[in-house]
């Protein structure tokens, strides 16, 4: 078997912004279910705290291919 | 390689990094021009001619190409500028906006384009030039508006907070405002299109690699689905790409908001 132990250490990383996500989307789902005029808002500060989640994870993706085994 | 009979006509080497170095296409004195480099200026073109045809004629009743226009300006001015810089002075704004949200999604699209299959923000040397862009940019707007040391004020402290705890806040704060903004701005970028085009290249090279040169009927089958894969992950890399032209441009909106909003 050949590879790098950074891909691993990125799979890792991977779960903690999945599940941010995964809340973030929950909690915008609930929030339109509840009040479907509101979607404009919600969904900027939606993408918005997507965006910030995910961040994390695409600085492992950078760091994963930068940084030596 | 022959293990016990079977004959592997072939390594598979993995896509990475070296995939996105790219030999240079011709040289205009002494400057080897890259595919990317190519793309990039072709893309400038590209935004002009489309936004000329989106204008040229201007009717009260739109045309086609007017409405589709329309429809990208009005997203970019109403669901970006106003809402995140403020009704009064974000016109001011829009022209730039405007002109970061399509030469963006020009960009990014290239990865989906047939025969291009390239984009050119793969390559972070374009990122980090836009990133910087927006950060001279919406540094320059607060400064105008608060002066320099009330522009640092306005950036680092936070309101309503009194004390000692202000010596750790005021750090983090500048740490966080004025130096990882940029940065993650261009991570975000690149990262994005960089790892949805290596899992393009993947699942490609990967596919034929099992269907042809394996040796193996089974894994054909799995080639198969590789490609099936490779499909469903180039629609979702249609939504990716659009939504990272979204996302730098709502950012850059969100940081020239905050440097020019009043103190409250």
């Amino acid at each position: 078997m050949e590879g790098s132990l950074n891909m691993i250490g990125l799979g890792l990383a991977a779960i903690g912004p999945g599940v941010g996500i995964g809340l973030i989307f929950a909690a915008y789902i609930a929030g339109v279910a509840r009040q479907p005029e509101a979607q404009s808002r919600l969904q900027t500060i939606a993408i918005l705290g997507f965006v910030l989640a995910e961040a994390l994870f695409i600085i492992s993706v950078a760091l994963a291919f930068v940084l030596p085994i | 390689m022959t293990t016990e009979g079977r004959t592997v006509l072939a390594e598979f080497h993995p896509p990475g990094p070296s995939s996105f170095e790219l030999p240079p296409i011709f040289t205009i004195a002494g400057v080897e021009f890259t595919k990317p480099m190519v793309l990039v200026i072709l893309s400038g073109f590209i935004v002009v001619g489309l936004t000329y045809a989106f204008a040229r004629r201007a009717a009260v009743v739109p045309g086609r190409m007017q409405f589709a226009g329309e429809y990208a300006y009005n997203f970019v001015r109403n669901n970006i500028a106003r809402d995140n810089i403020g009704s009064e002075h974000y016109m001011k704004y829009v022209p730039y906006l405007f002109a970061l949200f399509m030469f963006i999604l020009v960009n990014n699209y290239y990865g989906v384009i047939p025969f291009i299959q390239f984009p050119s923000f793969a390559r972070i040397g374009f990122v980090v030039a836009l990133a910087a862009i927006t950060w001279v940019v919406y540094n320059t707007v607060g400064i105008a508006k608060h002066g320099f040391v009330g522009y640092l004020k306005h950036e680092t402290v936070p309101g309503g907070i009194k004390g000692p705890i202000l010596l750790l806040l005021v750090p983090l704060e500048f740490f966080s405002n004025i130096l990882i903004r940029p940065i993650t701005l261009t991570l975000r970028l690149f990262g994005n299109m960089f790892a949805g085009h290596l899992l393009l290249i993947l699942f490609a090279t990967g596919g034929a690699y099992l269907l042809l040169d394996s040796g193996n009927a089974l894994y054909g089958v799995v080639g198969v689905l590789s490609f099936v894969l490779g499909i469903a992950v180039s629609f979702l890399e249609l939504l990716v790409m659009f939504l990272q032209a979204y996302v730098f441009t709502l950012l850059t909106a969100m940081y020239i908001g905050e440097a020019i909003a009043d103190e409250h």
